[in-house]
């Protein structure tokens, strides 16, 4: 299967300022694509580099099978994005928002269209309204229409929950899904909120200063055989103390506070807990961790 | 009989002429009795003007004159630009001092066999320091005036005539004066440099004018109201 | 590619801002057709104090509609560029400001392409704006003051020209003046490729007109030798150069304009500047890094 989004070997520099180090990636279609990365870890400067807004440092990028620099209006004509913030036309209405990047992206709407258009945002009351009276997440939703507009192939979205109150954010994930998985469309979704990325993505590819540190499947990457467990009891230093002359001596990771954090095989939880109850030890809560966010952490060091 | 009549005549004239020649006096005398058969006139005519630092259409005017020294051009459309002055084109104007003043006979021009005679106002402040007229004795008529003032420099006349002799009104006025400065506070106008301007240099400096009237009918006595020559 | 040009028209019609040119221009002109229907005459003086000791003339004659409509444009071509630099100087900072030009410069329209759309539609408001300033100096004049022939003023002389010989002028002057703004609206147009908000290019752009028409008017030898005849200024008063009449002794004559190469040399001179300025913008915006 020819992936829709192939980056090979990308670099780019800014001065001295290694913004995207060498990295490679693969795209397929109908995939939502997670892109984690903490602030400046160099998300926007490849997108960017995806959408042609900055140019393209050395390596390549091919979209849909076609070299990014040779083949710009065929790929970009088949692509939605939403960068960063939705910033619109604010002096003018949902519509001709709408109508002006339709127009951008060479074809033509009609008022049916825009009214369908709007209507799956949840605009369509709003149509004649001008954006500058638009809230945050109304703003957000009529992005996503200008995006889609054209009926692109790829939808590239730029930290799409930025700025969201939690329906917000419920809702542009139930709107990423739909795209996905009834309009069939690939999604390239970035993020620097790992629960946002676990609960949509497929794929997930993290980065940190510009570089690749990991990139795979979603359930490989959040369910591997051992997972961190945090474990807090009645009392921490004797629990540590008891674990520490144990077997379970090698799982434990970390004592900070009240919080205990062992690394064990999932199956292996509920022993654990036995032998601490066993000990005269009360545990008030034992429970794995997101494991991606400690991948995350520990890959990034922090 | 009409034909003899004119033979007569001309010998009457080339016997003056070639004879006894009439005083300078005289001649003065017979060319104010000629204007002053005119009380009024109305006349149509062309006119140009060549004034080094004005470019002017040719206007079509009406001169209207009224005895002793009223003349007035008016525009019949478009921007009415009459040079100061042009009162002189009457040349009855010449006479307005009676006969307060001394006649000198010159003789007669070289060529041209023009009577030139000089008149110096006595009056001590006249404006008119000195006239020259030049005369065409046979047709008794001023072919040409140059006047001294002492406020508005020298002007001068030169008119041909032509159907209105009899009444000595000319079918064609040059009038030739000085003009002054032509000056224009900077900043008002803000140029554009064509490179048209260094061709003419001084041009703005004290030089001649000229207005050229030519006309093309006289109304001769009919009557001229007075407002036309209120301002404006 | 008339979809397009359709689209920026309409944004830069949709805009509050636009219209302050037209309102500005409006009310600018008012005032100065009122201040001459009250206090024309002394003003006429000023322009006539050259020819008032050798000519008879009638002040009231001299400021008619098309003396009026002169008068507006000599004051008033100086200060439209402002306005230019208004629109023109915000067609892509102005975007960019706003977060919308990484939206329209990823969308599949080449960047040279949208460079030059936006700058036609800037070129189309300029042309507006100098229809809107045609309404109100000439024909509103017209109505007020009456139509009647012309006299222009000029530190080397002044010429008068028959009524029914000025109105193809200001038709022309028009033109001229188009080609002039348009010139503008092309600096200001690079500038605004520089920026990405839209007080710098427009400032820029009145800094720099401002400048050289300090050096086209103050008259220093030193600079009317050397710069003068290479700044676009200079040569945006081309339209002037239609209000220059040929005389023969003296004479108007009708139809005719004094130096008409010197206008074109003029309006070529514009116009390759304009070309400059957009190759200039193009060039950059081509490999631009938008990161706003």
């Amino acid at each position: 299967m020819t992936p829709v989004i192939e980056v090979k070997h990308l670099f780019r520099y800014f001065g001295d300022i290694k913004a995207v180090d060498d990295l490679s990636f693969s795209v397929f279609p109908g995939q939502v694509y997670g892109f984690l990365g903490q602030n400046g870890a160099g998300k926007s400067t490849t997108i960017r580099m995806l959408l042609t807004l900055i140019q393209q440092g050395s390596g390549s990028i091919e979209i849909f099978g076609m070299d990014l620099k040779k083949h710009r209006q065929e790929i970009l004509r088949q692509t939605g994005a939403m960068i960063e913030r939705p910033d619109l036309y604010k002096y003018l209405t949902a519509k001709d928002n709408l109508r002006i990047f339709a127009t951008l992206s060479g074809i033509k709407i009609t008022a049916a269209q825009i009214k369908e258009q709007l209507e799956r945002v949840g605009l369509a009351d709003r149509a004649d309204s001008k954006v500058k009276t638009f809230s945050q997440g109304m703003k957000q939703r009529l992005g996503i229409a200008v995006a889609l507009v054209h009926d692109p192939k790829l939808v590239i979205l730029d930290e799409p929950t930025n700025g969201l109150d939690p329906q917000g954010i419920a809702d542009m994930r139930k709107l990423i899904l739909h795209l996905r998985r009834d309009l069939g469309k690939t999604v390239f979704v970035s993020s620097h909120l790992l629960n946002e990325i676990e609960l949509i993505a497929d794929s997930v590819l993290i980065i940190n200063k510009g570089k690749k540190v990991a990139e795979g499947n979603k359930d490989d990457l959040l369910n591997p055989a051992k997972t961190m467990v945090e474990l807090i009891t009645d009392n921490a230093g004797k629990a540590y103390a008891l674990l520490k002359e144990s077997a379970w001596a090698e799982n434990l990771v970390s004592h900070q506070y009240d919080i205990i954090i062992l690394e064990v095989d999932k199956s292996r939880v509920p022993e654990l807990n036995r032998s601490l109850v066993e000990k005269g030890i009360n545990v008030r809560s034992l429970r794995p961790k997101h494991s991606l966010e400690d991948y995350f952490l520990s890959l990034t060091g922090h | 009989m009409y034909r003899y009549s004119t033979y007569i005549l001309v010998l009457l004239l080339l016997t003056a002429y070639s004879g006894s020649s009439q005083t300078a006096e005289e001649v003065i005398h017979q060319i104010r009795t000629k204007l002053e058969k005119v009380n009024d006139y109305e006349a149509k005519g062309k006119m140009k003007t060549n004034v080094t630092f004005i470019k002017i259409p040719i206007a079509n005017v009406t001169v209207y004159f009224k005895r002793p020294d009223k003349l007035r051009i008016k525009n019949d459309k478009g921007l009415s630009f009459v040079p100061k002055g042009t009162v002189n084109l009457n040349l009855g104007s010449l006479f307005t001092t009676g006969s307060n003043f001394d006649i000198i006979d010159v003789g007669k021009e070289s060529g041209s066999n023009l009577r030139i005679i000089k008149m110096l106002p006595r009056e001590e402040n006249a404006d008119v320091v000195l006239s020259t007229l030049y005369i065409d004795e046979q047709k008794m008529v001023i072919k040409k005036a140059k006047t001294t003032t002492r406020e508005n420099g020298t002007y001068e006349l030169d008119l041909t005539y032509g159907k209105y002799a009899e009444y000595g009104l000319a079918d064609k006025v040059i009038f030739s004066f000085n003009t002054k400065d032509y000056k224009l506070p900077k900043g008002v106008t803000f140029d554009y440099d064509d490179g048209s301007d260094e061709k003419i240099p001084d041009k703005m400096k004290n030089r001649k004018g000229k207005v050229e009237i030519t006309y093309s009918s006289y109304s001769i006595n009919k009557g001229v109201p007075d407002a036309v020559f209120n301002s404006p | 590619m008339w979809q397009l040009f359709q689209i920026e028209v309409y944004k830069i019609f949709r805009r509050p801002r636009t219209y302050i040119a037209f309102a500005v221009i409006a009310f600018i002109i008012l005032l100065i057709q009122i201040g001459l229907k009250f206090g024309g005459k002394e003003y006429v003086g000023i322009v006539m104090s050259g020819l008032n000791e050798t000519f008879e003339a009638p002040t009231d004659q001299v400021l008619n509609g098309y003396f009026v409509c002169y008068l507006t444009l000599n004051l008033l071509l100086i200060h439209i560029p402002i306005l230019v630099a208004l629109i023109a100087g915000d067609m892509i900072s102005g975007e960019a400001s706003m977060g919308t030009l990484r939206l329209i410069v990823a969308k599949p329209v080449s960047r040279s392409r949208l460079l030059l759309i936006k700058f036609t539609a800037s070129c189309f408001y300029t042309l507006i704006l100098l229809i809107w300033v045609a309404i109100f100096a000439l024909l509103l004049s017209v109505l007020l003051f009456g139509t009647n022939d012309l006299l222009v003023a000029k530190v080397s002389g002044s010429n008068i020209i028959s009524s029914a010989d000025v109105l193809w002028r200001y038709f022309a002057a028009f033109v001229f003046a188009g080609i002039g703004l348009i010139t503008v609206a092309a600096l200001s147009f690079m500038f605004s490729v520089f920026a990405d908000n839209s007080i710098g290019p427009i400032v820029a752009t009145v800094c720099v007109i401002i400048v050289f028409t300090i050096l086209t008017q103050m008259q220093i030898p030193f600079y009317d030798e050397t710069v003068k005849p290479y700044l676009f200024t200079t040569h945006m008063l081309g339209w002037k150069g239609f209000f220059y009449v040929k005389g023969v002794e003296g004479v108007t004559v009708d139809g005719s304009i004094e130096n008409f190469p010197a206008i074109v040399k003029s309006g070529l001179i514009l116009l390759v500047y304009a070309a400059l300025f957009v190759f200039v913008a193009i060039w950059y915006f081509r490999k631009k890094n938008i990161l706003s």
